[in-house]
């Protein structure tokens, strides 16, 4: 076992554990945020760089700090090391940062985008993002496109996580869709017309952080915050079967995997499951889902939003989210 | 404010499609290209794909069409998605139909201070088309590309992979000259892909 | 004009052959390293020699060498980096094109140290005309034994191949290179793991600069000791500099570690002083990504001392008033050059280069590069040059890859030693519409 301390709180961790799952065994405020890591694809990770953290004493061996911020998503723990989340101002503004190049061309469509109420980047704009902006420049713009009958890609809203590459490699039998081009320009796509079809393909969905990729089953329906999450399983000969059901009145309107509280999927379900059943007899209610982690609008924090440049994380508006 | 207007922020990446062109090597270019193949390890056969696509695009019509890409793809065993990623990562790779010459202009630092903007400048006046076009006659393309390490010898420009070094609009107007009557003689450039490995 | 190592023998008539290579003295190393020296003594030999990569990093190879991990019974690779692509720099390409039989015999007895049977040369694939220089060099060296199956009768066997890459800078960082070798897109690896442990195909892999690997072969026939004695302090032996831009002479000359900056570039030697006799501005002594220094503090540190050709000299006084040797990328700048422009074309650069793969670097290299396009181009405001500074910062240091810090230096180095020129684009947007390609001296403005 391995002794690692993250903004003063000790914990033992096996050999190979990374320094945010050390943090997801403490939890609360000292988890980093995380948008392109996901654990239960191989491979993603390190991308986003939203989960850097200063280690400020690298082992019990060696004891000085790493000089540069390193993705805790990636960084194996060492035996004494000493980790910084918030408690270190650099990483707050390294944080800070990062949020404003992720929004520097994003469209910030969140009035109309399905993924309002329960995106990853909504939240982290909330709890470290800027009222203002410097920038003058016009945001690069892709037309949307429709990657399958059953999924929308808003390659605008893309932060380039890469987790539906890797859940279409790794939980799909054949991927059809990758990363094209390279740099500001590169987007998320087939280069030929076809669709993204197979049974399992409505993963990228869940997967997907922002609302670059959403259900067209559910498209411009409702927003979520007024629907009832329901766990609900049926008996599925192609996956587990357990799913959330967001029901309106006694209306299914769409169904989702179950997420924890970082938002990942307890289980991959297949797209029958996810897009055909809709009928409420198709499934057995098991009861309301308690959605741990709440999302901004859900908390209806908007309401305290003050008018003032920056909003500090460290003044404890992120922890009641968890 | 009309360099301002050059800024497009519209990024609309072309969807593709396959022609339906049947494409094969020659007998002789399969063969040297199953030998690069081998060259390494047993199950990372993809890893001969920068190669393989370099070969593609100069014996198969000079650009990546969907069916070229889609080619590759079989003879190295991976998906077609596996080489549109590539394809379109790389600045030497094209996608679209060039002219017989491809001319590419350094436009990085160095060769910018040496006067590479002027030889730019001249292309575009004398071929009459903007980076990027090809000449009515699809004779030539001309391109702009980054730095290619050629900084003490500059400005330079790369006709099909050549180099050409020491440029003055003079000794630009002799090579278009020279390029032309070997275009009109079918004159084979003479430095394929192939020929390099041994 | 003593000194060389690697280009002791470039005048020869020839030397690019393998015959007239062996005549003057050329694969002795091989014979002596792989006759009467084992591995471990060839890695000593290295480490003594106090040799640093010549890529850009300056990280001692000895060292580097040393983390290869060698208890695995998985296949070791060499990998070597000939994907030269930064701008300012040519002397690699300098080196495979005349001494292309330098660079596989430097290969040979690296492999031999690192117990690799495998060995790929990955080189940037604008350099086509070179991948037939080295296969028939390759070629060479396997006729006469040099190469292939139980080398000159000993146990070790060795095969090389060229590997050409497509068009990316970012495929000169060893990680997005070895992505590139297995045919993926040129993304630089999450580290750790560093290649040392899981490179190529997840094997232990080293991955070393032409130039760093050109000079082992000298090393092991002089012994370490010996070419340790060549340079200044920590910066040992010779280093091949591409010198560009306004200058008399520009090309790639070897020097030994320690001459002084001013003399490199006024020495008839060398650069021969400033074209058309006009008077330094600034330079960019190690290719690109390095910052920017004037005149001044490039011929003198801040503490008044004479600046020389050695990595801790040029880094003397950090960013503040030093730089980097980097990969000997000299560029210069005369009093004409316009900073603001040189900048912008630099950004430029990286926006194109960016693989895209990070945030910091997607999104920050890009918004450099259309707030410089706005300054140079008379639409600037003077905050912007704050919002500049600011931007470096944030994509300094919080990437996957250094291309975010090489993209981030330029600028920020630029605005640093003349901000004043960068002011005067934004307060004058009508005078520099008219004088674009590089005008306004510093001693011009107001």
């Amino acid at each position: 076992m391995l002794k690692v301390t993250i903004d003063n709180i000790p914990i033992d961790v096996e050999d190979g554990t990374t320094i945010l799952q050390a943090a997801r065994m403490i939890g609360g405020k000292v988890v980093p945020p995380a948008m392109c890591y996901y654990s239960k694809l191989k491979g993603s990770g390190g991308k986003c760089r939203t989960c850097l953290v200063k280690v400020a004493q690298s082992s019990a061996k060696d004891p000085r700090p790493i000089p540069k911020l390193v993705a805790s998503c990636s960084t194996p723990v060492q035996d004494g090391m000493v980790v910084q989340n918030l408690t270190s101002p650099e990483v707050v503004e390294a944080r800070k940062a990062i949020v404003e190049f992720l929004l520097l061309n994003h469209p910030l469509d969140c009035p109309v985008c399905d993924q309002a109420g329960e995106c990853d980047l909504q939240d982290l704009s909330f709890g470290y993002g800027m009222e203002e902006t410097e920038t003058v420049e016009e945001r690069r713009e892709f037309p949307a496109t429709d990657i399958g009958d059953k999924i929308k890609l808003h390659m605008n809203r893309c932060i380039l996580c890469y987790r539906c590459v890797y859940a279409a490699d790794q939980i799909t039998g054949k991927r059809v869709h990758g990363v094209l081009y390279r740099g500001d320009v590169s987007e998320i796509g087939t280069l030929i017309k076809q669709a993204v079809d197979n049974d399992f393909s409505g993963n990228m969905i869940d997967v997907c952080p922002v609302g670059a990729l959403t259900d067209k089953t559910f498209r411009f329906k409702s927003r979520v915050w007024f629907l009832k999450p329901m766990n609900a399983h049926r008996d599925c000969p192609a996956c587990a079967g357990k799913v959330t059901a967001w029901l309106f009145g006694e209306e299914i309107y769409r169904v989702t995997g179950r997420k924890d509280q970082y938002g990942e999927l307890e289980d991959f379900i297949c797209n029958e499951c996810r897009f055909e059943k809709k009928d409420p007899g198709d499934w057995i209610i098991e009861g309301p889902r308690h959605i741990k982690r709440q999302s901004v609008i859900s908390a209806n924090h908007y309401e305290r939003m003050k008018k003032q440049s920056i909003i500090l994380p460290i003044a404890g508006k992120m922890e009641d989210q968890f | 404010m009309n360099k301002m207007m050059e800024q497009n922020n519209i990024v609309n990446h072309r969807q593709f499609a396959p022609e339906g062109r049947m494409v094969a090597f020659t007998p002789e270019v399969l063969q040297k290209v199953r030998q690069l193949i081998q060259r390494y390890p047993e199950g990372q056969q993809k890893s001969a794909l920068l190669p393989v696509l370099h070969i593609a695009q100069e014996e198969l019509g000079g650009y990546l069409s969907v069916d070229v890409m889609d080619y590759v793809a079989t003879l190295l065993g991976i998906e077609p998605i596996e080489v549109y990623e590539v394809a379109t990562f790389y600045s030497m790779f094209y996608l679209d139909k060039m002219g017989n010459y491809v001319i590419e202009v350094c436009r990085t630092g160095p060769c910018s201070i040496s006067g590479g903007e002027k030889i730019m400048e001249h292309l575009q006046e004398v071929l009459r088309v903007k980076p990027g076009e090809t000449t009515p006659d699809g004779l030539f393309t001309l391109k702009e590309v980054e730095c290619l390490g050629s900084c003490g010898t500059g400005p330079v420009m790369q006709v099909n992979t050549g180099y050409y070094e020491h440029l003055t609009p003079g000794r630009v107007d002799r090579i278009l000259e020279e390029l032309k009557e070997n275009a009109n003689n079918n004159k084979p450039d003479g430095s394929s892909w192939v020929e390099k490995f041994c | 004009m003593g000194g060389k190592i690697l280009l002791a023998n470039i005048d020869v008539p020839g030397i690019r052959g393998f015959d007239v290579y062996r005549e003057t003295g050329g694969y002795k190393s091989v014979e002596k390293a792989l006759k009467e020296m084992t591995p471990a003594m060839v890695n000593t030999e290295v480490t003594k020699s106090g040799l640093r990569g010549r890529g850009g990093a300056g990280f001692p190879t000895g060292l580097k060498w040393s983390f290869l991990d060698r208890k695995t019974d998985r296949p070791r690779y060499l990998v070597c980096n000939a994907d030269e692509s930064e701008p300012g720099t040519f002397k690699d390409r300098y080196l495979m094109q005349h001494l292309p039989h330098l660079l596989i015999e430097g290969l040979i007895i690296s492999s031999y140290a690192l117990g690799v049977n495998t060995c790929y040369i990955y080189i940037r694939g604008e350099f086509k005309y070179l991948v037939g220089i080295l296969e028939h060099a390759i070629l060479e060296a396997r006729d006469h034994g040099f190469l292939g199956e139980r080398i000159l009768g000993t146990d070790y066997s060795l095969k090389i191949f060229v590997h050409p890459g497509a068009g990316a800078y970012i495929c000169g960082e060893e990680t997005a290179l070895l992505e590139s070798l297995e045919g993926k897109r040129g993304n630089p690896r999450i580290k750790p793991p560093f290649p040392a442990f899981k490179g190529l195909y997840g094997c232990p892999t080293v991955v070393n600069n032409v130039e760093t690997l050109a000079a082992v072969g000298p090393i092991i026939v002089m012994g370490g000791e010996e070419y340790a004695k060549f340079g200044k302090g920590k910066s040992t032996g010779t280093k091949l500099i591409s010198a560009c831009g306004n200058i008399n002479k520009p090309g790639v000359y070897e020097i030994e570690m320690g001459l002084p900056v001013e003399d490199f570039i006024y020495g008839a030697a060398y650069c021969g002083g400033i074209k058309g006799d006009k008077y330094l501005k600034a330079v960019i002594p190690g290719g690109s990504s390095v910052p920017i220094l004037p005149a001044d503090l490039m011929l003198s540190t801040a503490k008044g001392e004479r600046r020389l050709m050695t990595y801790e000299s040029l880094a003397d006084g950090d960013f503040a008033t030093g730089t980097m040797l980097g990969s000997g990328g000299f560029i210069v700048f005369d009093e004409d050059a316009c900073i603001v422009r040189n900048t912008w074309n630099l950004a430029h650069f990286y926006r194109h280069e960016s693989c895209g793969q990070c945030s910091p670097c997607r999104e920050g290299t890009g918004w450099m590069e259309k707030v410089l396009f706005r300054i140079e181009h008379g639409q600037g405001k003077l905050s912007d040059i704050d919002l500049l500074v600011r931007i470096s910062k944030n994509i300094e240091g919080n990437t996957i890859c250094p291309l975010g810090d090489a993209a981030a230096w330029p600028v920020a180095s630029a605005i640093r030693h003349f901000r004043r020129e960068f002011e005067f684009h934004v307060e004058h947007p009508e005078a520099v519409k008219h004088i674009n390609h590089g005008a306004l001296p510093v001693s011009a403005l107001p």
